[in-house]
């Protein structure tokens, strides 16, 4: 029942902040369907704040500015309901959760959303089929399954299990909060190769990082640089290159 | 070495509680009340010794009174609420009960049953192991036997200390049956043996005072299950002892299950000494009662030796449940390990006071204490006291504390993934619980434990 020429995710002068302080300062922001925007920046530019409020962490405020998620205003929705509707962040920093076993967890989380959608909870022995072939696209061993939650993981087994969520929830926004730093080649790759064989022409994706290494691999539509909460420049993916080649310095004297 | 650390939220509420005065007046008199009805309690045959630790008990009993919140180990809880009517021993067991009444009670696996209604024994529900090398069976019966008599004696009254615990003065007068478990040396029991005390309605008004010892000679084995349940929402009082004595190189498994009437309160004393080289290992899960409150104490009388004690407390409404833990170490190179945890919705009130005494002889020993607590409501409230005395110079022990709401980041994470907050909720407090529960080495025990507190923050979400 969409409005024609209405943007997936639409961020309007969005100010935001944490513990008394502003930090995103007026974000402007328009995604479609089937796009992959790339968010670079610098450390502390506030990206990951960006990636927080759009999916509702209450730490951070929002002090201005609007987003509306197919034509719905989103900041004013839980987390979950965000969740439900489509939009998933895979963090920055994965939470742990000693004593809920990542199946469990799992299979939480894909109720829940179903039950939202107005469909049945699924199967348990159907839920154990979906996840083993979801894994695989990790590379994922399934001996993860019972163990709790990111607990113990290392860094790249964290960013693994993300994208492992991602896979198993299907969302229609995905924000990627640097799901490539420490991660080695092979672990990129695979990430990546998830990240890719998930793309559809009515998903969109929004991957922040800090380098352009994984953009090799996620080839992006746009590329938005972030500083000092604004976006002071966006371009397509030779954008991410030129960045590469000659760091975010120049631009920040712009900004 | 000592390392302290009491880390609280925080927000956490650390004002002090003094609960609704008693008037002196109304605490006396019912004390005598108690002491006045002494005279007309019945007891059947029974051996001099035992009418003697009776009579020695009133007295004492008499002379303490009930305690007040002045009273140092009762500064956080207050028992006005058991003062407003005197209890009664109930005379004579209801025959109402039937298997199927207990069936949800009972564990999966090997167990030996032992069921008491309202303080006396149900034979045709219990099944008793009376072998050469392992005894467990009531109280009433184990004094039948002219032999076994002369154990229980060598070992009743041994460990309860009624000159400073009211409540434990007023079980030693008032006892009624309870379980001996005897373990001969070198015997592993041959089966768990689990001490189901039911309450039905006949129960109310009653004074339940169960009375039990277990004895495991040097390395003999046994896993002890006490539960207490009610079928119903009778008012009434359960004040239970428990003597136990751990041989040298012997293993105990001792649970608790206590899951009262929401009317009923409950007092329940366990009194340990270990020997050398053994290992204790007792487990505390309440859910039940108006106000509990469980006291468990242990002596590390041996070099080399073990106890652990851990609980888990889940409390809503106005419930109080209040865990007091003594450890002694009185030898070298003993270990004692406690984990309790708790998680309180409502009005609830929690208590934990954790007494480690290091004797100067005692060196080496390893001291490990921990009581966490899961705030679930503004009106929920936590007082946790550790308190360790140290006399002897090269000893490792910590302990720490802390009291909270659920992780506002890990509820946000599970939010992210489309969980609601009352699901979300559900599931950290599980976790939160489920560590303490890993620690029961029997997975039936476990099991029925997970189910139980599972269920439990179903009804509070
Ligand atoms: N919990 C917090 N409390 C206070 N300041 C914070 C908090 N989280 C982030 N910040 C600050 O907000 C700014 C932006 O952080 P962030 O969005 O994480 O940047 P990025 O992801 O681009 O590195 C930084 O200066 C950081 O120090
Ligand atoms: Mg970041």
């Amino acid at each position: 029942m969409s409005i024609k020429n209405e943007y997936m995710l639409d961020i309007k002068s969005l100010r935001a902040g944490i513990a008394e302080r502003e930090i995103l300062k007026g974000i402007n922001l328009t995604i479609n369907p089937g796009e992959v925007h790339a968010v670079m920046g610098p450390n502390g530019s506030g990206k990951s704040t960006l990636a927080q409020v759009l999916a509702g962490n209450p730490a951070y405020e929002v002090l201005g500015g609007s987003a509306t998620y197919n034509g719905e205003e989103l900041l004013v929705l839980e987390p979950e309901v965000r969740a439900q509707k489509g939009i998933f962040l895979a963090f920055q920093y994965p939470v742990e959760i000693p004593g809920v076993t990542n199946a469990y967890f799992l299979r939480s989380a894909y109720n829940e959303i179903r039950k939202a959608r107005g469909e049945e909870e699924i199967d348990p022995l159907d839920f154990l089929d979906l996840i083993e072939e979801r894994m695989k696209l990790v590379e994922m061993d399934s001996s993860m399954l019972n163990r709790s939650v990111n607990a113990g993981f290392s860094g790249g087994e964290k960013k693994r299990n993300e994208i492992l969520q991602m896979a198993v929830l299907q969302p229609k926004l995905a924000i990627l909060d640097e799901t490539d730093s420490g991660l080695d080649i092979d672990a990129l790759r695979i990430v990546a190769g998830g990240v890719n064989a998930l793309r559809r022409p009515d998903n969109a994706t929004i991957v922040v990082t800090h380098y352009q290494r994984l953009l090799n691999y996620i080839v992006p539509d746009f590329v938005h640089v972030l500083a000092n909460g604004r976006i002071v420049r966006s371009g397509g993916k030779e954008l991410a290159l030129e960045l590469e080649e000659r760091g975010y310095d120049w631009l920040l004297d712009a900004a | 070495m000592t390392d302290a650390v009491l880390t609280q939220a925080p927000d956490s509420p650390e004002v002090e509680r003094v609960g609704a005065p008693i008037p002196h007046a109304t605490r006396d008199a019912r004390a005598a009340e108690y002491v006045g009805q002494f005279g007309e309690f019945a007891r059947g045959q029974e051996p001099m010794w035992l009418g003697a630790q009776r009579r020695a008990a009133i007295e004492s009993f008499a002379t303490l009174g009930f305690p007040t919140t002045s009273n140092e180990d009762w500064h956080f809880t207050s028992v006005a609420a058991l003062l407003e009517r005197t209890y009664v021993p109930v005379a004579t067991a209801s025959e109402a009960l039937s298997a199927r009444d207990i069936a949800r009670f009972q564990f999966e696996g090997d167990w030996q049953t032992l069921v008491f209604l309202n303080g006396h024994f149900v034979g045709q529900l219990s099944q008793i192991e009376s072998g050469l090398k392992v005894y467990a069976g009531p109280m009433s019966d184990a004094l039948s036997d002219e032999a076994r008599a002369r154990i229980v004696e060598r070992h009743f009254g041994g460990l309860a200390d009624t000159r400073t615990h009211a409540f434990t003065a007023l079980n030693s007068a008032f006892s009624g049956d309870g379980a001996f478990i005897h373990v001969a040396a070198d015997t592993v029991a041959p089966r768990n043996v689990h001490l189901l005390f039911v309450s039905d309605d006949a129960a109310e008004g009653a004074l339940v005072s169960p009375r039990n010892a277990i004895v495991l000679e040097h390395h003999a084995e046994a896993t002890v299950m006490e539960s207490y349940v009610a079928l119903g929402n009778a008012n009434y009082l359960t004040n239970a002892v428990t003597e136990v004595y751990v041989g040298d190189g012997a293993r105990l498994r001792h649970y608790k299950i206590q899951r009262e009437s929401i009317n009923a309160y409950h007092v329940g004393s366990w009194y340990a000494n270990q020997g050398r080289a053994c290992t204790y290992e007792a487990f505390s899960f309440a859910i039940g009662a108006d106000m509990s409150r469980t006291n468990i104490a242990t002596l590390l009388d041996g070099e080399g030796s073990h106890v652990s004690l851990d609980g888990l407390y889940l409390v809503n409404g106005d419930q109080t449940v209040d865990h007091q833990t003594s450890v002694i170490h009185a030898k070298e190179s003993c270990t004692s390990h406690e984990l309790y945890k708790g998680v309180l919705d409502g009005d609830s009130h929690a208590v934990f006071n954790g007494k480690v005494y290091v004797h100067p002889e005692a060196q080496k020993t390893d001291g490990k204490q921990s009581n966490n607590n899961l705030l679930l409501s503004e009106g929920a409230r936590v007082d946790t006291k550790p308190q360790l005395e140290i006399y002897a110079d090269d000893v490792k022990c910590t302990h720490g504390a802390t009291i909270g709401p659920v992780d506002s980041t890990a509820l946000f994470y599970l939010k992210s993934r489309g969980i609601g907050p009352s699901i979300a909720i559900r599931l950290l407090t599980y976790a939160f619980a489920a560590e303490v529960l890993e620690e029961l080495t029997i997975p039936a025990v476990r099991d029925e434990l997970e189910r139980l507190a599972f269920e439990r923050f179903a009804v509070g979400a």
